[in-house]
């Protein structure tokens, strides 16, 4: 099942090759993985996506937050949260095809952020499937370059924390 | 007044309490090296490797239970340390391990020597730093010695370019560290110790499951008074030797892949397993989908990554096993009652049996070629005496090390388990010797792992550690031999030595002592004269080249089915010459 993690660290040179080789060298998945600074310039923040069945998912928290360079981590997938993810998507758009890319942006709320005689740069947010679905109704214009942002994620209010909510651990 | 990188090191040093550390100059750290000179405070022992300095800072901190110290240079210094750092991440071993940098303005430039010392070391360190401005140099290393001994121990890289140690800065250290990601816990949670002490308390099949966390943590007291107090049975894992004294009524020995016949047996048919510091190793629970299957699984460990790791338990407890076990006594004293001996005499009755069904055996004939284990078993009675620390490396002889050496107390016993590092014995037993100059080390080694760190013979003769390795000389990488035999049809792929050097030549070579025990008759005389000697000695000891060391659980089998002695077929060849018949040689040549 896919999890996404919230993970507040160090904002210190080499922290993202830590957590990055925790997962090669588990051989855990990461889906995608964000960085960004926080209101606080001494930490940033990561948001993770992985997935893996209940025991690794535990693993995966536990070895985070193992790590000395992480503050806290939260497995935001145990409780309600929202998440958005923003696409930057460069169509070819021929003469004929304008309107039709138009309307695809129109359908979507997304924007034209840039626009050439021949090309029009798409920006979209919201969910994967979101994105999934304006990629493949431009991709018959030809879509030249795409890009994602991977996906960002908050708790919904009100926040229990993982660490705040032991699981109940059976033996199968 | 201000001192520079160099001078600000060694003060931390001395404020962290190192006496001694191990180390190999080169041209990075030669300001560091110029200022350990001129002072008199910490010793440094020049190794001729910079494996034998990280594996003799383990041994160090292994006997003492304090961080052991190394100092390397850029480059190859960093690279060759690199085994050393990996064994001790594996076996939690408290290292702090400094390296020389290229200066700061070089890094990244592909300067002569440079090396990425911090992303090498990344995956086998608790934690690593690279210091880029002397201010931050002192607080630095006192987060290094508290990370490496706090909590799960481990090895913490120092990473200090040239110019920093020559760079001059107020030396301030601190009194106290705070890591706002880094808390480890030491008092386990009290209902679920409550929980631990019920399930105890009802057991009918107890056992003691009692690993390297015991060591690390100082809780053989407390170990051993519930032990006592609740009649359970301890098997001690490879690491866990010495946790609990190996002669004691209770204790049933190793358990795992070489372990005894009535500790595998015993954990599995138990109906409650009680781990303590120990991890759930794949050469102890064997397949994992049949690891004690019956039982219910207490797990006490520091480290919350231990848990659940490899095997579902039903009560988790993260903490310090000292503290835990102290708790949990506290409850178990004020309950046990004598109900639990009588609730637990079948259990006892069935132990007894299997003990006595499978004691751990070998056969030593009088004028036969000398056993192995008859070599351990001698020097076991005549050194028990004296308190021993033993190390061992790895292969056969480290398994009947285990099996035979009953250690009495902890922190006796130098072993790498996680890693299984060849060549790890000797450097680690000559850190320990250099702990404690006047107890009796010994190194129980094979005679492929001795090779790997020989050189150190040099540090041992020059810095007057006077270890004795005994060679369990058996012309072959026994192990690898045994699994041959066992599982690849007796094809020798590289296993047969053919020349080893004459190791009592060696021995002289080096101008330590070389002894020699040819036949069994011999082996007591040899082995006193070789502990008498003042100074550093190889005693090399011929041993049968076919001998296998059982029981043994294949890789991936269920723990009570256990191989017990040789099959039929390699029956014969234990009968026949023990000398390397030519086939066995050939079987090389064409591997
Ligand atoms: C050739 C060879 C054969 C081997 N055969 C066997 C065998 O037959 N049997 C066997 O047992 N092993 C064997 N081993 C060793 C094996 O590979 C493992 O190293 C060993 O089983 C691990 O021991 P452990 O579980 O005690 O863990 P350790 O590696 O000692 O780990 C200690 C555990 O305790 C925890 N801990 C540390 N400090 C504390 C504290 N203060 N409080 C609480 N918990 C703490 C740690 O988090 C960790 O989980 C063999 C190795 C080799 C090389
Ligand atoms: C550095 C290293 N290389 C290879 C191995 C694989 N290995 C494990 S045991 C062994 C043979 C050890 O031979 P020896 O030291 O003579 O011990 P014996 O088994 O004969 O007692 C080998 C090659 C290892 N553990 N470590
Ligand atoms: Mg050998």
């Amino acid at each position: 099942m896919e999890h996404i993690i919230s993970v507040t660290v160090e904002n210190k040179f080499g922290v993202l090759s830590r957590v990055a080789g925790l997962f090669s060298g588990r051989g855990f998945n990461i889906e995608s993985l964000s960085v960004a600074p926080t209101l606080d310039p001494s930490m940033s923040q990561m948001t993770i996506v992985t997935s893996g069945d209940e025991r690794i998912v535990e693993q995966i928290v536990k070895q985070l937050n193992k790590l000395i360079d992480i503050i806290k981590v939260v497995d935001l997938s145990e409780n309600e949260f929202v998440s958005r993810e923003t696409a930057l998507i460069k169509v070819h758009t021929r003469m004929e095809d304008r309107a039709e890319a138009l309307r695809i942006v129109d359908i979507f709320r997304a924007n034209i952020i840039d626009s050439t005689p021949g090309t029009y740069t798409i920006e979209v947010t919201g969910d994967p499937k979101k994105i999934e679905a304006i990629i493949n109704l431009l991709q018959p214009l030809g879509i030249k370059e795409l890009t994602r942002t991977g996906r960002v994620a908050v708790a919904r209010e009100p926040i229990r924390t993982a660490a705040a909510q032991p699981k109940k651990i059976a033996r199968e | 007044m201000k001192l520079t990188g160099s001078e600000i090191f060694i003060e931390c040093l001395k404020k962290e309490g190192v006496k001694t550390i191990f180390a190999l100059p080169g041209g990075v750290v030669l300001k560091i090296f110029d200022m350990l000179h001129q002072q008199k405070d910490v010793q440094v022992i020049l190794t001729r490797h910079e494996q034998g300095a990280g594996h003799m800072a383990e041994g160090y901190a292994k006997a003492t239970g304090k961080a052991g110290v190394c100092l390397v240079t850029s480059g190859p210094g960093m690279t060759n340390v690199i085994t050393a750092l990996a064994d001790a991440y594996m076996d939690s071993v408290p290292l702090v391990c400094f390296s020389g940098q290229v200066p700061t303005s070089l890094i990244g430039n592909d300067a002569f020597q440079e090396a990425d010392n911090v992303g090498l070391s990344r995956p086998c360190t608790k934690y690593n730093f690279l210091v880029k401005d002397v201010n931050d140099l002192a607080a630095t290393i006192k987060e290094a010695f508290y990370i490496a001994t706090t909590g799960r121990p481990g090895p913490v890289l120092v990473d200090i370019p040239k110019d920093v140690s020559m760079a001059k800065a107020e030396f301030v250290y601190p009194n106290s560290v705070s890591i706002r990601g880094y808390n480890p816990t030491y008092d386990g949670n009290k209902w679920q110790i409550k929980q631990a002490a019920e399930a105890i308390m009802k057991a009918k099949k107890p056992i003691l499951y009692v690993g390297g966390g015991v060591v690390f943590s100082g809780a053989a007291q407390e170990l051993l008074e519930l032990a006592e107090m609740t009649q359970i049975p301890v098997d001690m894992t490879l690491m866990g030797l010495g946790a609990f004294p190996g002669e004691h009524p209770l204790s049933l020995g190793m358990m795992g892949m070489h372990g005894t016949y009535q500790a595998n047996m015993a954990v599995h048919y138990s109906d409650l397993v009680i781990a303590v510091g120990a991890r759930f190793d794949d050469r102890v629970t064997g397949k994992v989908s049949e690891f004690c299957p019956y039982a219910k699984i207490i797990h006490i460990d520091i480290d919350p990554t231990s848990i659940r790791k490899n095997i579902n338990v039903d009560i988790p407890i993260v903490g310090d096993c000292k503290a835990v076990l102290r708790e949990l006594n506290q409850i178990l004293r004020a309950t046990v009652n004598g109900e639990q001996k009588t609730l637990r005499k079948p259990w006892w009755d069935q132990i007894r049996e299997w003990q006595t069904a499978h004691p751990l055996t070998y056969q030593q004939d009088a004028d036969g070629p000398i056993k192995p284990q008859e070599v351990v078993k001698r020097l076991y009675e005549l050194t028990k005496d004296r308190d021993p620390i033993v190390a061992t490396d790895v292969g056969q002889h480290q398994m009947w090390a285990a099996q035979y050496f009953k250690l009495a107390k902890p922190n006796r016993w130098l072993t790498s388990g996680g890693l299984g590092t060849m060549g790890f014995g000797f450097p680690a037993a000559m850190g320990a010797q250099a702990a404690f100059p006047g107890r009796l080390v010994l190194c129980i080694a094979g005679d492929g792992s001795v090779q790997m760190n020989m050189q150190e013979m040099a540090t041992a003769v020059v810095s007057k550690l006077p270890v004795k390795i005994i060679i369990l000389n058996n012309r072959f990488h026994g192990m690898v031999r045994q699994w041959q035999d066992l599982f690849y049809e007796g094809r020798y792929a590289s296993s047969y030595l053919d020349t080893t050097p004459d190791f009592v030549k060696l021995a002289e070579a080096y101008g330590a002592v070389g002894l020699r025990a040819k036949k069994v008759a011999d082996l007591d005389a040899v082995l006193k004269e070789a502990i008498a000697v003042n100074g550093p000695v190889i005693v090399d000891v011929p041993t049968h080249p076919y001998e296998n060391c059982y029981p043994m659980i294949p890789a991936g089998g269920c723990n009570h089915e256990m191989i017990l002695e040789d099959p039929p077929e390699l029956k014969k060849k234990m009968a026949g010459t023990p000398q390397v018949t030519p086939e066995d040689k050939d079987t090389i040549l064409t591997a």
